[in-house]
């Protein structure tokens, strides 16, 4: 049950409000007709040290960019874990060994599936865009050609 | 609007005058109008673009400097943005690949807005007269005041700018862009050469740079 004394607490809080977006929209109003106005061609366009503005300022990045963070956000609040277990190893016992090795021997596994699905190859694979190369060669040309060329 | 400070030493005597109650209580109390308290605000910040072509840009920095200080005028808030920025400075050449770039920076400034041509070649091309020079900025864009020299030495670019200080003060601008008279008003400037003509024929020999 609201007590009635509460009731009349309300009203600073709306004259507060009311006085806070009185002054804002009050100095955006006043500021907006202040002043001197004038248009001319490049008055609107981006600063660019007096050059033409090209192209868009939203850049596509590679998404390998994505991935080396996201590695680095895992293996770097695992190394977190590791560190803490070390700064504590004899209050921690041979539990905390066991566990932690189990922890370690999970992130090694981690790592080399992901070295072996080819997660940390950075750029284009050389290896395999000269062997599609190689083997679009093959079909267009005659083989003594291919031959010298590819060996 | 008239006023001034106190000596730091010793508040209380007279500036000027016998320290009578109309003047002490002058001291404490300005009377102005809206226009003129504006345009007194405006004549003490006028904050310059980061701009320059050539080596007058050299002299211009240099009076940035703490032996010639442009902040005593309130012009020492050096803006990379032309949005932000009141004075433009065409220290150098001009030359004609860099004349859009000059012209659309200007328009990027926003008002009220002034430019000083500062040294020979941006006032008139100076001793390029030749097809990869604007012959004087003000061929494209208004102008304020001519600094000459080749380069004008700092002293002289601080003259330059007290200059358009006293312009800045005496022009008529609209307060707004929606009522009253649209439009500046530029007081006529003074013609330094007519001003200081005889002064200048009275002089036999040609001070040293390094002295003053």
């Amino acid at each position: 049950m609201r007590h009635h004394a509460d009731i009349p607490l309300l009203w600073p809080f709306l004259v507060y409000g009311l006085a806070v977006v009185s002054l804002v929209s009050g100095i955006l109003i006043i500021s907006w007709f202040l002043g001197e106005r004038h248009e001319e061609p490049a008055t609107a366009q981006a600063y660019e040290g007096g050059i033409i503005v090209t192209g868009t300022a939203r850049l596509r990045f590679p998404v390998h960019f994505y991935i080396v963070a996201m590695f680095f956000v895992i293996f770097d609040v695992e190394s977190a874990f590791v560190i803490s277990w070390a700064i504590s190893i004899r209050s921690a016992g041979w539990a905390g060994y066991t566990a932690i090795g189990l922890f370690i021997m999970t992130l090694s596994a981690v790592t080399i599936y992901i070295w072996r699905i080819g997660a940390l190859n950075f750029g284009p694979d050389a290896a395999r865009l000269l062997k599609a190369y190689f083997s679009q060669l093959k079909t267009t040309m005659p083989d003594e050609v291919v031959d010298k060329q590819g060996q | 609007m008239k006023w001034w400070t106190s000596k730091v030493n010793d508040p209380t005597a007279a500036v000027k005058g016998n320290s009578s109650f109309e003047e002490t209580f002058q001291k404490s109390i300005t009377l102005t109008n809206m226009e003129s308290m504006v345009a007194w605000g405006r004549k003490n910040s006028i904050w310059p673009f980061n701009f320059g072509l050539s080596c007058c840009y050299v002299e211009m920095a240099t009076s940035i400097t703490s032996k010639y200080d442009s902040a005593r005028f309130g012009a020492e808030v050096i803006r990379g943005s032309p949005r932000e920025a009141d004075m433009m400075i065409i220290a150098g050449t001009v030359f004609i690949k860099m004349a859009p770039v000059i012209k659309r920076l200007y328009e990027q400034m926003m008002a009220p807005r002034w430019v000083i041509s500062m040294g020979s070649c941006a006032n008139s091309g100076g001793m390029y007269d030749i097809y990869s020079v604007v012959q004087g900025v003000d061929k494209f864009m208004p102008v304020d005041v001519y600094v000459p020299g080749c380069p004008p030495r700092p002293d002289a670019f601080l003259e330059g700018m007290l200059l358009l200080r006293d312009q800045i003060g005496n022009e008529k601008r609209p307060l707004n862009w929606v009522i009253g008279d649209q439009g500046v008003i530029k007081p006529q400037g003074p013609s330094m050469k007519d001003a200081m003509r005889t002064e200048r024929m009275k002089m036999t020999e040609i001070r040293q740079p390094d002295e003053v």
